[in-house]
Formats: structure tokens, C-alpha cells, sequence
């Protein structure tokens, strides 16, 4: 419990469920790259998810607990910090740190923001119900059509630019966010720094890229129903 | 050279401060930046008016007592460079320069660019010692430290004590101050007797003085006039996670 007060304790914390999260992020992404494969490829996917049962019950609590942490302790964090400092300068210069670890309580608001969302809209279908899986009709293996429940959502340019801004806030906060987690649970030193700060930013501009490849294919029609 | 300056003057510790601005004229590029406000000084005391008010004591860089934020940058525009070894070969004729005071809660100001740092102690004072006996003058030497581990340590051991990792840091933290301890007694035999508890009671001091956590913007290590490294803040990290089950 002190754990919980301290200051590096609570960073592990952050770090620790940050870890989880990227995990989380880069599974998510590789299913979702099925829908390259097209229709056979996602919804089959989508079926086996819930296949799994309870199992996607008992992963979606942690997943929510692991969730709530990393927010909770990122706002308590920030809220500090900003408190530490309660004069600021009329001039300063940073020199070493980035625009995403600068922003980082702004893009993680933004992807919670973006969660929400995301949930409403592909999860519980409350955004779109009119294109949604449950009124559109089953594939033709009798299968919950997730794929053209993705591709009528992504011809909007709406729905798309919603989803690309969330994975620029998503790009920013995992350019800081990975080096700082290895940073935060002692795994580098002076030599391997540098090192992972450009693997954490190549991670993040891969998974940016890759999120964005989706709807960006829609827009352009090579992904059609 | 001419210049122009932007000070932050205040009073005393409970007074409103502002930037005020002054002129310092035929400044010579030898000259070292504190003599540059000596000289500014002189004449606002010939003229009547109160001195700008500024830390300093040994003038070679390794007391730790001067500094200021100088353009937006602890200790100013050179690297690995404390105010008091800052030239003004550094600057252009024509310049503008700003001066400001450490900005932290836990460091309030004194008077002008002068700040109390006592936090700092409280930060050693929690922990950054050793309580084992380590022996007569000679005796030390009989304790053998292998050669690494004796450079890690005195690396660690740079720091002066500014405070101008807090000044450059966004979240006002002194981490790299209390990591260089905790990470400098961590590889000595001696330290290692107490490495638990300093680690925790070391950073809980820091929380208690009103600084802020770290969230590795390495603007410490930027800022440190003596290259002080971020690796002691990941090597103190390591320390604290042994520590948890103690
Ligand atoms: C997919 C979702 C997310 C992922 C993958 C993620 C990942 C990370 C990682 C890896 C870190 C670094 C931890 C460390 O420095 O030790 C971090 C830090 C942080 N995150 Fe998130 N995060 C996510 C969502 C959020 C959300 C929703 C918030 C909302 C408040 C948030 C706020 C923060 C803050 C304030 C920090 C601390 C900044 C720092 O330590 O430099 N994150 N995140
Ligand atoms: S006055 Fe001693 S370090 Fe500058």
C-alpha cells in the first residue's frame, strides 16, 4: 500500500499497466490487419473472439482494471507535477524532451475519449446502429458481419477522421510512452537509452501506420463490400 | 559589448516579484556572467538603487551554490556549465538576456534570483548517508572496490547540489538530486547496509518537500552542469523495486 504513495511506486505502476497496454494495443492491431484478408478474414476472427466465451469477459475486466489504473495514476501524477511548479517561468527552454512527453496527459485524454467512442460505436453499436452488426444481415456462413459493419463505418469520412485523430494522439503518446516505461522499471542505462527511445518511436509510427491503413483503405476503395 | 537584461527582482519571500529591465554596458566577452552583474550591480548602487540579489560563493564551478535560469535554461546556453563559469563570449553584441530564479514550490524565493534549497537537505537528511563505521583514514583502503563500481559511484558523485535538474525539469522534480545518491551509496559496500530504506524514504522525502515525480523528460541531465546521468534514476528505480519485498 505504501507502493501506491510513493513516487517511484506508483510510476511502476503506471509503467506496468502502460506495458499491458501496448501488449493490448499490438494484439489488437494484428487482428484487426485480418480484415486485409477480407470478409472471411475478420469475421472469422471476430467469431473465434467470441467463441472464447467467458474468457472474453474475464479479459475485458482486466483489461478494464489495467485501464483504470494507468488513467487513474496518470491524472494523479499530472496533477502534481503541474503543482510542483505553482510560478512558471516568463521564459523557458527545453532542451532534451519531446511535443508527445510533453502532451502525454493531453493524447491519453484523448484516446479515453476515443475508447469511449470506439466501444459506443463497433462494441455496443449505440453511434450507428443503421450499419451496425445485429440489423445488418449474417454472412454467408451465417457469421456476424463485422466487415461490412467496418467498411460502410470507414466510407464516412467522418467516422475515418475520427478514428485517424485518436491514432495520432495514440502515435504521440507511445513515442514517450515506451522508452519511459523501460526507463521507469530500471531496465536501461546510459548505453541503451537512446536505443529504445528510437525502437519506442519506431513502434509507435508502425502501429500508427498500421491502425490508419484500414480506414485510409476504405477511403480509397481497396477495401469495398 | 551591450546588452540588454530582463531580472526577475522581488523583494523578500512574501512580496509580488516582476521582470525589470536593465542595461549593461561594455561588457567584456572575458568577463564571466557573475562579473557581468557585479558590474551591473556597481551601478545600481551608485545610482541608489538595490543590488540584484545572486547565489554564489566559490566561482569555479564546483561549490554548487550559483545559478539562475539564464534565456530559459539552467545555468544558461553552455553545456556542463554553471553560472559562474559561464563566459559572455557566449552572447552577441546587442543580446537580450532574461534572468530568472529556479522556479519550484520547494524552492521559494529569497529575494530576486536567490532561492531557498533546504528541501534538498531534508532530501539527505532522509537518507543520504551511511551509517556504517568505515574505519580510520587508512583503514579505508582495506575495503576493495572494484574499479567500475568505484567510477560508477564517483560519476554519481558529480553532482554539486544546484538544484538545476529541478529548475529545468516540467514537472519540478527532483529525481536526478536524490537518484544520484541513492545510486552512488547503491554500489558501495558501505551503502549497500542501508540501500532499502534510502531508496524508499529518500523519494518519500522528495514527495514531502513538494516536488514533483519523474516522468523522464531528461531535462535533468540536459541541464546538469556536471553531466550528471539519467541512468542513476533508472539504476535508483531497480533499487526500489528490490526493495519492495523488504
Ligand atoms: C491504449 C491506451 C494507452 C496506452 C497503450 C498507454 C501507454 C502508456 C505508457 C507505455 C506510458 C509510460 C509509462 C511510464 O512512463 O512508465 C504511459 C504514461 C502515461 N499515460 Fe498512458 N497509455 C494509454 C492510455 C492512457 C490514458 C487513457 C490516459 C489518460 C489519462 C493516459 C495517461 C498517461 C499519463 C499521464 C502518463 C504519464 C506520463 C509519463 O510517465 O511520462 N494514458 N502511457
Ligand atoms: S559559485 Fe560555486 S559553483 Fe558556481
Amino acid at each position: 500500500m505504501q507502493m501506491l504513495q510513493s513516487s517511484i511506486g506508483r510510476k511502476l505502476v503506471m509503467a506496468a499497466t502502460g506495458l499491458c497496454l501496448v501488449g493490448f494495443v499490438i494484439v489488437h492491431l494484428l487482428g484487426n490487419s485480418s480484415i486485409f484478408i477480407g470478409a472471411d478474414g475478420i469475421n472469422a476472427y471476430a467469431e473465434h473472439l467470441h467463441s472464447l466465451g467467458p474468457l472474453v469477459w474475464v479479459f475485458r475486466i482486466v483489461l478494464l482494471g489495467l485501464f483504470g489504473l494507468h488513467i487513474f495514476f496518470g491524472i494523479q501524477l499530472t496533477l502534481e507535477n503541474s503543482a510542483a511548479r505553482p510560478i512558471d517561468y516568463v521564459e523557458k527552454q527545453n532542451i532534451r524532451t519531446s511535443f508527445g512527453a510533453e502532451t502525454m496527459i493531453y493524447t491519453g485524454l484523448a484516446i479515453l475519449a476515443f475508447v469511449v467512442y470506439h466501444l459506443l460505436h463497433f462494441t455496443m453499436h449505440v453511434t450507428n446502429p443503421e450499419i451496425s452488426v445485429g440489423v445488418l444481415p449474417l454472412d454467408a456462413l451465417g457469421r456476424n458481419d463485422v466487415f461490412t459493419m467496418v467498411v460502410l463505418s470507414f466510407q464516412k469520412f467522418f467516422i475515418s477522421a475520427i478514428y485517424a485523430g485518436a491514432m495520432v494522439a495514440l502515435l504521440l503518446h507511445l513515442s514517450h510512452g515506451i522508452q519511459s516505461l523501460f526507463q521507469t522499471l530500471g531496465l536501461l542505462n546510459g548505453k541503451t537509452l537512446p536505443v529504445m527511445e528510437k525502437i519506442g518511436r519506431a513502434v509507435a509510427v508502425v502501429a500508427f501506420i498500421g491502425f490508419v491503413s484500414i480506414p485510409v483503405s476504405i477511403l480509397l476503395g481497396l477495401i469495398k463490400v | 559589448m551591450d546588452l540588454t537584461l530582463y531580472v526577475w527582482r522581488q523583494n523578500g519571500p512574501d512580496e509580488k516579484g516582476k521582470m525589470e529591465q536593465y542595461e549593461a554596458k561594455n561588457v567584456s566577452p572575458d568577463s564571466s556572467f557573475l562579473e557581468m552583474l557585479d558590474e551591473v550591480n556597481e551601478e545600481l548602487i551608485a545610482n541608489g538603487e538595490l543590488p540584484i540579489e545572486f547565489d554564489n560563493d566559490c566561482r569555479e564551478g564546483i561549490c554548487g551554490t550559483c545559478g539562475c535560469v539564464i534565456n530559459g535554461v539552467p545555468h544558461g546556453p553552455q553545456e556542463k556549465t554553471t553560472t559562474c563559469q559561464l563566459h559572455m563570449r557566449q552572447f552577441n553584441d546587442g543580446d537580450t538576456i532574461t534572468l530568472e530564479p529556479w522556479r519550484a514550490g520547494a524552492f521559494p524565493v529569497v529575494k530576486d534570483l536567490v532561492v531557498d534549497r533546504s528541501a534538498l537537505d531534508k532530501i539527505i537528511q532522509a537518507g543520504g548517508y551511511t551509517s556504517a563505521y568505515t574505519g580510520e583514514v587508512g583503514e579505508a583502503n582495506q575495503t576493495l572496490i572494484p574499479k567500475p563500481d568505484a567510477d560508477y559511484a564517483m560519476d554519481a558523485a558529480e553532482c554539486i547540489g544546484c538544484g538545476a535538474c529541478v529548475a529545468a525539469c516540467p514537472n519540478g522534480s527532483a529525481m536526478l538530486f536524490t537518484c544520484a545518491k541513492v545510486a552512488q551509496m547503491a554500489v558501495l559496500p558501505q551503502g549497500q547496509v542501508e540501500a532499502a530504506e534510502r531508496v524508499k524514504n529518500m523519494t518519500e522525502a522528495l514527495l514531502n518537500a513538494g516536488f514533483g515525480n519523474c516522468t523522464n523528460h531528461y531535462e535533468c541531465e540536459a541541464a546538469c552542469p556536471k553531466g550528471v546521468s539519467v541512468k542513476f534514476i533508472a539504476k535508483s528505480n531497480r533499487e526500489y523495486i528490490k526493495a519492495l519485498g523488504k
